[in-house]
This record gives C-alpha cells, structure tokens and sequence, in this order.
C-alpha cells in the first residue's frame, strides 16, 4: 500500500490491481487444483489444500450471462448491466459498461475487456478505482482514467 | 400396507398466502400446526420433535414461542434456517429423527411476515460508504461493491441464471420467459389459498415494471405472510392408527438435501443447478421412480428465469431441452408433466421459510384427491423442489397410499 500525499489511488477491491501498468485483476490461486478465488481465503473450497499463489486474470474475455437492473438497494444508480465474464477459463463478476444497458447492445457471447474508472475522492483526496468489462469492439480507447462516468 | 421404517406424512396444512396485518408470525405458524394436528387426528402429547424454520427473525426461536402457544411438552426443538430452502430443512430434520428411531411422529413448521418486504438481497448489505477508503472484508472492498460489481439482489442473480442457460442451448428469449409465468399465474386463479389468483395477458407481463431484465415485476416470486406444517410418523406408528388416517397419510419415498459441490465460478455466480441435479437423481433413486412417473411437481420458479432451469435440473426434459419442455405444453396443468400447478411463487407466494412444506402440502392435496377445481385427477406420484442460496436444495418425492 503505497500512497503519495497527492493524487493517490486505491483499488475498489484488493483483487483490482491499479499500480502495476495496464490495471488488471488477481486470483488466489490454489497450488494443489489450480481453482481461483478471488476472497482472502482459508482454504480450497475445492480440494481444502491450504497453499495459494497469486496470479493474473486475463483481462479479455467472453460475456456469458448477463441482467440488466433497473430495480437495486436505495443509492445504487440505475439501469446497469450485471454480469460474468468468461476470462480465458476464470469467471469474473463485473459490470458491463461503457455501452448502452439494454438488450440490443448487450447480448451473450459478446466478448469484451477488463476496464477501470474513478468512483469518488475520500476526504484526504484518494480515489477509488473501480472495474467493468467493455465491449471489445468498443470505438473508444481503453484508457484506464476515462476521467467521466 | 408398507415396511415399519417407512416415512409418512400424516397430517399438513398451509395458511392462506397473503397481507396478514393483524397476524404475527405466531399466529400464522399456530393456525397451520393445529390445521396439521387435526388433519392428522393427532395433538401435541403425539409430537416427539419439533422443527421449526422462520428466516427473517431467525434468532427468536420460533418453536419454542409456538409451543408456548399450541403446547409446551418438554419435546426438543431445533430452529433452523437455510435460506429459502428453510421449510424443506425443517420437514427434513423432523423426518430424519423419526427415521433414526428417536422419536414416533415428528412436527414440521415454516413460517414467515415478508408483506412489504421489498426487495431482497439488496437492501441488508447497502452501507453507507465511508469518509476515507479503508478495505473491509474478504474482498477488501473500500465501498459497497452491490451494484458496482455486478447485483446481489435476487432478480439479478437469478435473471443471470436463466440468461445463462439460454447462453449454453439457445432458444430462450424475454418472451419465452414470460410465458412461464403466464402460465403460473392462470393456474393461480384455481388456488383459493393464493397470494394473487389473478389471470395475466402475455403482453401484460412483459409490459409490467422491469426488475431486472428479463424479470418484470409479475416474473418474481410475491412477498408475502403465510405459514404451513406437516406431521410425519413411521410406518409401524401409522399401521397402529384408523383406517382413514392410514387412507390419507402420504409416503414421503425421498427426502434429499443438499448443497452445491465446489465448480469453477460457483462462488462468482450462484450455481443452483449441480445441487438441484444431485438432489434430483438421489431422490430418484430413493423413491425408485423416474421423472417420468410424476404427475405433479412444484419447483422453486422464485422467477421465472429460474422455473426453466430446473425443469432441466430435475430431468423433467433430456439436458438442454427446457425451452422445447416448455414449448411442447408439458408443463401446463393439462400437460404431461403438469409444474406448479398452484400458482408458484410467482402467484402463490414465497413467504421465505413457509414455501418448502407449503409446496409439500400442494402435492398431497392432490395426492388425496382433494385438490378441487384445480385436482390434476389420478395423482398417484409428485415431487416437490426448494432451493435457497448459499446454497441448499431440498427435494421430497411424495406416494399415494396404497391403503
Ligand atoms: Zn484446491
């Protein structure tokens, strides 16, 4: 955790990883069976080994299901797209977003790529970073500090 | 008549589903232990173990505050919750301490007040971001990640499910999944126990409020209060009791719970399936019938992207083949493998921890032959299906008595 007086960034979750290039996302990955988990961890849920390794999500992948919300706890904007994402074998839960929520611009299958986006300042002036899935196809750049929602 | 160590249910009864303002979760549960007490010809001094299931107030010992009020016999109680599958575990843990041998006749009771509740999975987790960005939790989330990433309310989750299975085998489109709750809700008009006996028009549904696509407000399953409560004995206890208790009891051939079995992204999605199968397959086996056999099944159609799924899961169709299931008419009332026929929870009802017996109460209704207006006629097998995420799924396969 390291953090600079001015413009520091911190991660939505621990799982983001914001300071190492290109954001992309990391997994506990359990050396006996090779599953992923992206909470801190006890043991495998899968075979109960105790020994896990850090590893790198591919941040492409396809969108295998999704819901659009348009009804969500009192705070949380709506509509927006929920859904998993198929990273090279490794679900991911993430929103869809830079493209409009609705059925004929979201569809299953469509592939799609890991992206980032500030979502708040705290009082001593550190933003949080959250992550979404693009469409792959998208025509805007992949910039990681789209600056606007 | 059967083997001594065969499970029976002897006696059940389930609340009108609906607003009960002037009604605690006491009086609910009450009404429907002694409706299941008399229906039984029983009483309280029969009842060896009590299993009791309320989920929104799950630390206020709902069985011991029923004794206080139907009878305080000294019998041990064990509260239990699991989720929306809580009924299902509280007729199973009664079942299970007849089946050890401890106990003779065993009561199950499900109740729950959930008018108003709004929605679920959402709200309880909502907290107010902080005024620095400190990680919690095993995320080590600085804010809500609800609706951030991804929903956790149960529209969402579920919606995603049947969206899912419409990404593996094609086929399913918003229509489609609109139909299967047209179809709950006409059947609910012949359920005078129904939250909403209320006919919907296809364009209707799909017109209502969005929730979350492709579940509108009529797709989801209806908050609301209710209760129900099932007495379960043994073969050698029941051959002792008259002729008509014998005549009316209702063999429970299986009697299954589960959870799910650790799959790649089980923990990033619910998956509701596996443990649905398992459960399936065992009953199955237990009961020595196949999907085929049944007459009636009530499953957990908390929406109705979640009903399609599991005609698959409980093999009412070959794998893959929901949508043509559905397409065909099999699981209409007049059709060959007739699904909720009650309403479901989308009519019906889902009053959280009443709905596993109460969907047990609909299948020996019919089992009986005493379901009315809406009697699928010659009933001889049903099954009847829960699921609650976290996850547990409870699965019971019900016999006519051959008596
Ligand atoms: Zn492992």
């Amino acid at each position: 955790m390291s953090q600079t007086a001015t413009s520091a960034r911190v991660p939505l979750v621990e799982y983001l990883v914001i300071d190492d290039g290109d954001p992309y996302l990391v997994a506990n990955e359990c050396t006996s069976c090779g599953a992923r988990f992206f909470d801190r961890r006890n043991a495998c849920a899968s075979c109960s080994g105790t020994e896990f390794t850090r590893v790198r999500v591919a941040s492409e992948g396809e969108l295998r299901t999704f819901t659009i919300v348009s009804f969500a706890a009192p705070g949380i904007p709506v509509p927006f797209v929920a859904g998993v994402v198929d990273c090279d074998g490794t679900s991911v839960r993430g929103n869809v977003v830079n493209t409009d929520p609705d059925p004929d611009h979201v569809r299953v299958g469509m592939p799609v790529r890991l992206t980032t986006f500030p979502i708040g300042t705290d009082r001593d002036g550190t933003e949080a970073i959250a992550f979404g899935f693009e469409p792959a196809d998208h025509h805007t750049s992949t910039s990681t500090d789209a600056g606007s929602e | 008549m059967s083997t001594s160590d065969d499970i029976w249910i002897l006696g059940i009864r389930m609340t009108k589903f609906g607003k009960h303002p002037d009604r605690d979760v006491v009086d609910l549960a009450s009404e429907a232990v002694l409706g299941a007490l008399a229906d039984g010809g029983v009483t309280m001094k029969d009842i060896g173990v009590i299993a009791a299931g309320n989920l929104m107030n799950a630390t206020a010992g709902i069985g011991q505050q029923l004794q206080k009020q139907v009878g305080q016999t000294g019998v041990p109680v064990y509260n239990v919750a699991n989720a929306c599958a809580t009924g299902a575990t509280a007729l199973r843990t009664a079942i299970m301490a007849v089946k050890s041998g401890e106990v003779d006749m065993g009561l199950a009771v499900g109740v729950e007040k959930l008018s108003g509740a709004g929605l679920l999975g959402g709200g309880g987790v909502a907290k107010a971001d902080g005024d620095t960005w400190e990680p919690s939790g095993r995320f080590g989330a600085v804010a809500s990640t609800d609706g951030r990433i991804g929903t956790n309310t149960m529209p969402g989750v579920f919606a995603q499910i049947g969206m899912e299975y419409g990404h593996r085998y094609g086929g399913t489109t918003f229509e489609l999944f609109a139909r299967i709750s047209e179809k709950n809700h006409a059947h609910s008009t012949l359920n005078p126990l129904a939250a909403y006996q209320k006919q919907f028009t296809l364009e209707e549904i799909m017109g209502d409020m969005m929730i979350s696509y492709p579940n509108t407000r009529p797709m989801c399953s209806a908050n609301c209060d209710g209760a129900a409560a099932a007495v379960v004995t043994n073969g050698a206890t029941l051959a002792r009791l008259s002729g008509e208790q014998q005549r009316r009891a209702i063999k429970v051939s299986a009697s299954v719970l589960t959870t799910d079995p650790y799959e790649e992204a089980c923990q990033v999605l619910p998956n509701v399936n596996t443990l649905t199968r398992n459960a399936a397959r065992i009953a199955y086996e237990q009961a020595g019938i196949g999907p085929t056999d049944l007459d009636l099944v009530e499953l957990h159609d908390c929406f109705a992207t979640a009903e399609l799924v599991h005609y698959d899961n409980l093999m009412l169709c070959d794998e893959g083949g929901a949508v043509d299931f559905f397409e065909s008419g099999a699981p209409w009332r007049d059709g060959t493998t007739p699904v909720n026929v009650s309403g479901g929870l989308q009519s019906k009802g889902h009053p959280i921890s009443a709905t596993g017996i109460a969907n047990v109460w609909e299948v020996c209704h019919h089992l009986r032959g005493e379901a009315g207006d809406r009697q699928i006629e010659g009933a001889k097998v049903g099954l009847a299906h829960v699921i609650g995420l976290g996850s547990a799924c409870g699965v019971h396969v019900l016999e006519r008595s051959a008596a």
